[in-house]
């Protein structure tokens, strides 16, 4: 086997560039279906919990008692939506989903704080969806603790005469993500696993549709070599896979706010690795298939799914079972996209990330000899 | 390499190829001469384009020898790749490229010379009748011209052989007629082509002819000797009124192996045509019918391929009874 040609290879990338421009399809799958997945995740798929519509039946109607509703009034994660004067009429709003939260003040909430004795607040919540409810429920804990707190030092000031010291005091700092805004950490791993689905989508249909359309009988027929044939079908899509990147990129850092704390030659180079693997794991599926249909489908499922639910992307890898912790290992992107957080939050650079950028070269070297070595030049 | 090997362009020996329990080509031998038009003839499934992919590389033989330019079909299928030029029975340029960007893409493929590029792209464009459809996407031309246009790409490098599978079917018989004339030039430049069709006036047009049938090569030779020598039935004609009602009282008559309508004519097999004449005409005159004229004739290429074809059915009838 002699060295491959430089001419058939760049013969193929200019017809295969030829097809994507005139095929509106592609074009469409290649530059607005990754825009499209990173505005609905990037807007829909946020972690963090505002706005909690609240219902609150106050029973006491007093300083007291509206001092505490104006607290959660003025508090960014609820919002005061319904104003029961029953248990029932609070109930219905839980069941009707018009609120996720009822607060009930007792009658006698006014009396009993004024002259310092013990009072309860309830609360009753809508637990259909635990991970949301404990969050709501710590917002609420938190403002009902502060006003407590605010009672007790107000009645210690009385007493002595000055404020006194509280005994425990948490100082609390965030890094990486200062605001603790989840979207700073989706967006990164959202570019992953979209530069995933497209890249594979795209590819896989390339070479099945030769096969479809006849075409791969006169290609088989000529001198020209596998790995020719294979290089030069990744060129375009390269390109495309680039420019895909550089789009999220863009709409992360204007669109979304994420900042970029780590270098873009590093982001942009890890990325074409990257891009090398999937888009040859795309073909790889697309020379076996040999139907349109079916690789599609088998890309969708060999590529889409792992990446967004084993990637860590959307469930932390560390809470999940022993065994499919295991799997995860197998999935390449998990490592774009602990690369992808590690970079764009924390800054890292190599020094820290490069055992996920080792595998994802091995990734991408492996995938690109597998499907040139599975492309037979020959029928049946 | 002897010069007795070397004045073959194509050789099988023996050549066969199985899908499974299915034999599609049944050891199949032969030579095809340089510069020679070799027709490969025989019904749909009969084997053809399996032997003509085996021989351009795109399948492997299960058993059996073949040579194609002098190169093994087994050990050097890249080399032959170099230096041959196969258009296979679908349609299988581009829809989206234009006609220029195909000629473009397979001039790449193929590695032609860059000082010699546009002259083959013009020779191909001149060739097609294409000049001024060189912008045009090839999906918008028809049929005809389409097979012109992939011929010439299969043309571009300049090959020796040529290898045609059903080039012109689909194609209308004026569009088919400038596509021989295409093959002639071909050939007459030195090129040996090597084409498969079940259209029986271009077998008409081939130097040698092969038939197969059921994956077996039936007969060989030149349309000359295939209409003689190799027809072992003379062919009787027969001009009569209702010819379609008599055509089932003549194939009764003692001495006819087979009948068959040819226009308003009665085509008749037999194996000795001066005796059944006489007869035949009583035979159908007793009937009620008007007969005119009963000649023997030169049989067709037509009449050929059916007699042998249908000797092959009553060897293998013959033989499987036997075996029951």
């Amino acid at each position: 086997m002699s060295a491959l040609n430089l001419r058939r290879l760049g013969a193929v990338a200019r017809k295969e560039f030829i097809h994507v421009l005139r095929d509106p399809r592609a074009l469409g799958i290649a530059i607005v279906l990754p825009m499209i997945m990173l505005m609905i995740f990037g807007y829909a798929l946020t972690m963090d919990l505002d706005r909690v519509p609240l219902a609150i039946w106050d029973q006491s109607r007093t300083p007291q008692s509206r001092e505490l509703v104006s607290r959660f009034e003025g508090s960014r994660y609820f919002s005061v939506v319904a104003r029961p004067g029953s248990y029932a009429e609070a109930e219905d709003t839980l069941a009707r989903g018009q609120t996720m939260m009822a607060l009930v003040i007792p009658v006698e909430f006014g009396r009993r704080v004024a002259s310092g004795r013990k009072t309860q607040v309830q609360v009753l919540t809508d637990g259909s969806d635990a991970n949301t409810t404990t969050l709501a429920l710590s917002y609420a804990d938190a403002i009902v603790r502060n006003y407590s707190q605010e009672i007790l030092v107000e009645k210690a000031r009385r007493l002595t005469g000055r404020p006194p010291a509280l005994p425990l005091d948490l100082r609390f700092r965030a890094w990486f993500n200062t605001d603790m805004e989840s979207r700073i950490f989706i967006v990164p791993g959202l570019i992953a696993v979209i530069m995933m689905l497209i890249t594979a989508l795209l590819t896989s249909l390339t070479v099945a549709r030769e096969w479809e359309t006849g075409t791969m009988e006169q290609l088989i027929s000529t001198p020209l070599r596998g790995s020719e044939l294979i290089l030069g079908k990744l060129a375009p899509y390269f390109a495309i896979g680039m420019v895909d990147m550089l789009l999220s990129v863009l709409a992360g850092r204007f669109l979304f706010d994420v900042p970029i704390r780590g270098s873009l030659v590093l982001l942009f180079g890890v990325s074409a690795i990257y891009l090398v693997g999937a888009l040859s794991l795309g073909i790889l599926i697309s020379t076996k298939a040999k139907t349109q249909l079916l690789a599609s489908q088998f890309a969708f499922v060999a590529t889409f799914l792992p990446a967004f639910l084993l990637s860590g992307f959307m469930f932390d890898i560390a809470n999940m079972p022993k065994a499919l912790q295991a799997v995860t290992y197998l999935i390449p992107a998990r490592y774009f996209v602990t690369f992808l957080r590690g970079l764009y939050l924390k800054g890292t650079g190599l020094a820290q990330l490069w055992p996920e950028c080792l595998l994802m070269v091995a990734f991408g070297a492996l995938m690109l000899s597998l499907a040139i070595r599975s492309f037979q030049k020959r029928l049946a | 390499m002897s010069t007795a090997q070397d004045a073959f362009a194509v050789t099988l020996r023996d050549l066969e190829r199985q899908f499974g329990d299915f034999v599609a080509v049944n050891r199949i031998s032969l030579d095809v001469r340089q510069g020679e038009i070799f027709g490969f003839l025989g019904p749909n499934g009969a084997g053809k384009s399996t032997t003509i992919r085996m021989l351009c590389g795109l399948l492997e033989p299960t058993s059996g020898q073949g040579t194609v330019a002098g190169l093994d079909i087994r050990t050097q299928r890249e080399e032959i790749k170099r230096c041959i030029g196969y258009m296979s029975q679908k349609f299988s340029l581009y829809d989206d490229l234009t006609v220029e960007e195909n000629i473009d893409f397979f001039s790449g493929i193929y590695r032609v010379p860059k000082e010699k590029k546009a002259q083959r792209k013009t020779w191909v464009l001149d060739m097609a009748h294409l000049q001024e459809h060189r912008h045009t996407r090839t999906g918008l031309l028809p049929s005809g011209w389409k097979q012109r246009l992939s011929l010439g790409c299969a043309l571009l490098h300049e090959p020796r052989v040529l290898f045609l599978d059903e080039p012109t079917s689909g194609v209308d018989p004026l569009s088919r007629r400038s596509f021989w004339d295409l093959i002639y030039q071909m050939a007459s430049e030195g090129v040996t082509v090597f084409v498969t069709t079940h259209y029986m006036e271009e077998a008409e047009y081939c130097d040698r002819l092969g038939l197969i049938y059921r994956g077996e090569l039936v007969a060989l030779g030149t349309p000359g000797e295939m209409k003689g020598s190799l027809m072992a039935d003379q062919v009787l004609c027969v001009s009569c009124d209702r010819s379609h009602d008599a055509l089932g009282v003549a194939a009764t008559v003692a001495g006819v192996r087979d009948a068959a309508l040819f226009g308003h004519d009665i085509h008749l097999m037999t194996e000795d045509a001066e005796h059944l004449a006489p007869r035949l005409r009583q035979a159908l005159e007793a009937a009620g019918f008007q007969v005119g004229t009963v000649e023997r004739i030169t049989p067709s290429l037509e009449d050929v391929f059916v007699s042998l074809i249908e000797a092959r059915d009553r060897a293998d009838g013959a033989q499987q009874e036997f075996k029951a």
